[in-house]
């Protein structure tokens, strides 16, 4: 009798652990894009899509498949534009993993590449910064340049960085 | 009846149309060329085309294209070259490439400057179809979506949708874009030089992965042989017959995607008939900036482009990746 009473609290006890675990494993939805005009004259000029790691070659059709080797769980993007004029896009893509996004971050960088204090680790170009945080990497790409772009994407970085 | 002496100064003058070529244009091109038995590659360059702008300059890049074209046809009035190209009857279908954003896809002045000519040599504007896989792709190009049937037409595959069957060539067993194989006559290839993560180079070939339902299946390999596989697809081989390659703007690594800090400017066109000619053509322009930087080979990196001798192979037959058996001309 006593052994079947123990037995059920074990049970009780199994499944609060599960579901403790199962919460605390699940990721808070984040939205990392900076509304209209949080930043600087940034302005958000699209819509975010967001494709799973299976879709990711609707978008980008053979760079998916170094991601997707990374452990890239999905991948949200959205366009902006800067005083009305500079073009830019960025991309953030959902690992898996912290080892993940490093992983991607430090395959991709070529001798040109400028540290700087973003995250947990990131890089600048002329046309495009690139970090990582926690499980997330940013990429922020501008489609000309222009002499006010290097601090105009790093401010938009920033404010992509305070929302992961 | 035609006496052999008539049908040996016809096919001289190079009026005689042969086999599948008799459908479409550039019979007397091919001809011509037959003739010293090489592929003809012309590589056209205007070192001042972008000047201090992003974007190159439009009565530039029309210029070039018309040196281009008449290089390649031998003939000095741009219309007269597009009529060895096109015939007057004929859909033509120019597929682009915008897979890599606003960054590095077909230039839209490229583009714009090809429906000029394609109209003043007799082409229908209602006969123009311009595509790539998608409404994203269409537009990263610059273009502005039109399905209207009297006017030059701008829509994806997302919208005119894939053939229920699918066809198989090798290993590849595709589902073709109905653009191509319902609508167009003639294709133009309009593919923009880049890297590739996976198959090292992207051109003429590899832009046949936007005629086709769910092209990474053909990723495996470092897309070898699915490039030449799917190239050797009845309907991809006839149709497909002329490569514009823009050149213009470029990514030496880092692709397909746009990489600003990879972006270089060879500020030229590639065109040819020779799919394969011109894809080698276009892997030696990448390795040589590679070099210059002082990047590794395609092959050191793990990713040359196999692909291109695949399509020039015995199975294949899809043009010549060997330079002694290709006329370049730079001009």
């Amino acid at each position: 009798m006593k052994y079947r009473s123990n037995w059920k609290w074990a049970v009780a006890a199994l499944v609060m652990v599960a579901t403790v675990a199962d919460m605390g494993c699940k990721k808070k939805a984040v939205d990392p894009f900076p509304a209209p005009g949080a930043v600087a004259d940034w302005q958000k000029t699209s819509e975010t899509r967001v494709f799973a790691a299976k879709d990711l070659w609707q978008y980008i059709d053979g760079d998916a498949e170094q991601y997707i080797s990374a452990g890239v769980v999905s991948t949200s993007t959205s366009d902006y534009k800067y005083k009305g004029e500079l073009e830019a896009t960025v991309d953030v893509y959902t690992m898996g993993d912290a080892a993940g996004a490093r992983k991607i971050l430090e395959s991709g960088q070529s001798s040109d590449a400028k540290v700087v204090q973003l995250g947990d680790a990131g890089v600048a170009y002329a046309q495009s910064v690139i970090f990582r945080k926690g499980p997330y990497l940013v990429r922020i790409v501008a489609f000309e340049s222009s002499p006010d772009a290097p601090q105009a994407l790093l401010a938009l970085a920033h404010g992509v960085e305070a929302k992961l | 009846m035609e006496s052999r002496r008539d049908f040996l100064k016809t096919a001289a003058t190079g009026a005689l149309v042969l086999g599948s070529q008799s459908k479409l244009g550039l019979a007397a091109a091919l001809d011509q060329h037959a003739q010293i038995g090489k592929s003809k590659v012309v590589i056209a360059r205007d070192a001042s085309l972008h000047g201090t702008g992003a974007q190159p300059d439009e009565k530039r890049v029309q210029d070039l294209l018309d040196r281009a074209t008449a290089a390649y046809t031998d003939r000095d009035h741009p219309v007269e070259a597009w009529k060895r190209i096109v015939r007057a009857d004929k859909v033509v279908g120019l597929k682009v490439n915008g897979l890599g954003g606003k960054g590095v896809s077909t230039h839209l002045s490229l583009i714009l400057a090809i429906c000029e000519r394609l109209q003043q040599a007799g082409i229908k504007p209602g006969n123009i179809v311009i595509w790539d896989r998608n409404a994203r792709d269409l537009e990263a190009c610059g273009l502005t979506l039109n399905t209207d049937p009297s006017r030059i037409r701008v829509y994806g595959n997302d919208v005119a949708g894939y053939e229920e069957q699918s066809v198989t060539w090798g290993s590849t067993s595709v589902k073709l874009a109905k653009i191509l194989s319902r609508e167009c006559d003639m294709v133009i290839g309009l593919p923009i030089l880049k890297d590739h993560s996976m198959s090292g180079v992207t051109f003429a070939m590899k832009n046949m992965f936007g005629v086709v339902e769910r092209p990474q299946e053909l990723h495996g390999g470092g897309c070898n042989p699915g490039v030449a596989d799917i190239n050797c697809i009845p309907t991809i081989r006839d149709k497909v017959r002329f490569t514009i390659g823009d050149a213009m703007t470029s990514v030496y690594d880092g692709g397909p995607g746009f990489h600003p800090e990879r972006l270089w400017r060879p500020n030229a066109l590639i065109v040819g008939e020779d799919r394969v000619a011109v894809d080698h053509t276009a892997w030696q322009m990448l390795e040589r900036k590679r070099a210059e930087v002082g990047m590794p080979t395609f092959e050191a990196a793990g990713r040359p482009p196999r692909y291109i001798a695949t399509a020039a192979d015995a199975a294949h037959r899809l043009g010549t990746n060997d330079p002694q058996r290709m006329h370049l001309m730079e001009i």
